[in-house]
């Protein structure tokens, strides 16, 4: 469903993908993550061993452990015992004090995807991939963690790659734009989003929306 | 709490009645509850009861352990690859549809009358039961975790703890509990066939002397000595295994 798919990351970079539904962006996350290896191609991932994290569109944590467990179990195995890692002022960013020795089956999608996000962020990953992270939320919490999300990915440095269909979502996070569409699906677009991450609203970000529509209409609009 | 109360009337009904039938009879070979407790208290006094009662449960044990043991493993590999599932089946359908009394004059006559034949005859009763629920179990694993494990480089014994038995966990416990109750079933007939100590062998003898009162004791004794493991052991554990499921204190409580 994919071919001809060809792409690097720059480290520290910000890059979306962006089509329409079903034509393989998924997919592509999946390969990059290397669950996936049905597949003729290659990924190369520098160093090899990089530590990877993902947020995958269902949250997926373990509903047997606590928040704080599924925070904890995620960490390499040096930083198993209880005192290494730091996690207070994650928790704190996403808000979830609160939250740590629930059980996920009794909070809300809202906050089991923040609990996913903390996750990804605790293992302090060299590369971050995010699928949908925030679809299915209402607006204003998909904001509030659309801002959380940036404000760690520039406190720690990640490569980011997230992957989602909602354009203007995009334009307001990522650096570059990477455009899939077709079937297969092939790179269709490579664009660098011009604007200052402040003035990434109003006018600004209408024109620019407006002018990555009028470019690839069959791939932003859809 | 009305649970309690009602348990103890239907306890009560049911010795009264058998009481009752008993009277009517009025014969040695249908005692009533009073002659089969009176047993029971003599057979204490004297230390047989739980001579027997040890040396049946310690079998029972042993037979549990591996039994669940040598089960999950297997049935968690069938359940995770389809060619080993397909290779070892027939097997599986096999032992489950022979006969335990068949398994146990074997075991015996191959193994010869010891310890080890009776516990491995047992045992090779329940393994498929527990094979065919893990492997249920195995083939119910959520991907989706597997893989968030797989992303984030779960060490085995990790993945182990926090990923996969946690989700096999309703199945052991399914396993165990149908299990107990087999298994200590399959060793008295176990003990009756080919041992000189133990519950089994016990009500073999008092079957030799027609003394229905020392049958009845001892199947209740033992009986007893399963529901205490049941109310102690077994349901504790469930409590404090299920403990994260939505609405689980609200049941403990």
């Amino acid at each position: 469903m994919l071919r001809g798919l060809r792409f690097a990351l720059a480290p520290g970079s910000f890059t979306c993908l962006i089509g329409p539904s079903g034509c393989g962006k998924t997919t592509t996350l999946r390969i990059v993550l290397g669950l996936d290896r049905d597949f003729a191609g290659t990924v190369r991932r520098t160093p090899p061993d990089l530590r990877m994290a993902a947020v995958f569109q269902e949250p997926r944590l373990l509903p047997w452990r606590t928040v704080e467990q599924n925070v904890r179990l995620a960490l390499p195995s040096q930083q198993q015992d209880r005192t290494a890692p730091d996690l207070d002022r994650l928790f704190a960013i996403l808000g979830l004090e609160e939250q740590r020795a629930r059980y996920p089956g009794e909070l809300s999608l809202g906050l089991a995807r923040r609990v996913a996000l903390a996750r990804a962020f605790a293992v302090a990953p060299d590369l971050l991939l995010l699928d949908e992270p925030f679809v299915s939320l209402d607006e204003h919490t998909a904001d509030r963690l659309r801002a959380h999300l940036l404000e760690l990915w520039q406190s720690q440095g990640a490569t980011v790659l997230m992957v989602t269909h909602n354009v203007r979502e995009a334009a307001r996070l990522a650096d570059r734009l990477l455009l899939l569409n077709g079937r297969p699906a092939r790179l269709v677009g490579d664009v660098v989003v011009p604007l200052a991450r402040g003035g990434r609203q109003g006018e600004a970000l209408a024109r620019f929306l407006a002018a990555l529509g009028r470019e690839h209409p069959e791939t932003v609009l859809a | 709490m009305p649970r309690l109360p009602l348990r103890l009337i239907s306890i009560s009904a049911f010795l009264l009645l058998w009481a009752v039938a008993a009277s009517l009879a009025g014969r040695s070979e249908v005692p009533g509850p009073l002659a089969v407790a009176a047993f029971i208290v003599d057979e204490a006094a004297e230390g047989a009861l739980f001579y027997h009662l040890a040396v049946t449960l310690a079998r029972v044990a042993a037979a549990f352990v591996i039994a669940m043991a040598v089960g999950t493993a297997i049935g968690v590999l069938m359940g995770q690859h389809r060619r080993l599932d397909r290779l070892l089946d027939p097997w599986i359908i096999l032992l489950i549809n022979i006969p335990a009394l068949v398994v146990i004059v074997l075991c015996y006559i191959w193994i010869g009358l010891t310890e080890v034949a009776a516990i491995t005859a047992v045992a090779l009763n329940k393994i498929p039961n527990v094979v065919v629920t893990l492997r249920e179990g195995a083939r119910a694993l959520d991907p989706r975790l597997m893989e968030m494990a797989q992303v984030f480089r779960f060490p085995r014994l990790r993945l182990l703890r926090h990923v996969v038995l946690p989700q096999l966990a309703p199945f052991i416990a399914a396993a165990g509990r149908s299990g107990l109750a087999l298994i200590w079933k399959i060793v008295l007939v176990v003990e009756l066939l080919g041992r000189s100590n133990g519950v089994g062998f016990q009500i073999h003898l008092y079957f030799q002397l027609f003394d229905v009162a020392a049958i009845l004791g001892y199947a209740l004794a033992f009986v007893c000595v399963m529901l205490l493991i049941e109310f102690l052991a077994v349901q504790p554990l469930e409590t404090h295994v299920n403990r994260w499921r939505p609405g689980a204190s609200f049941r403990a409580a």
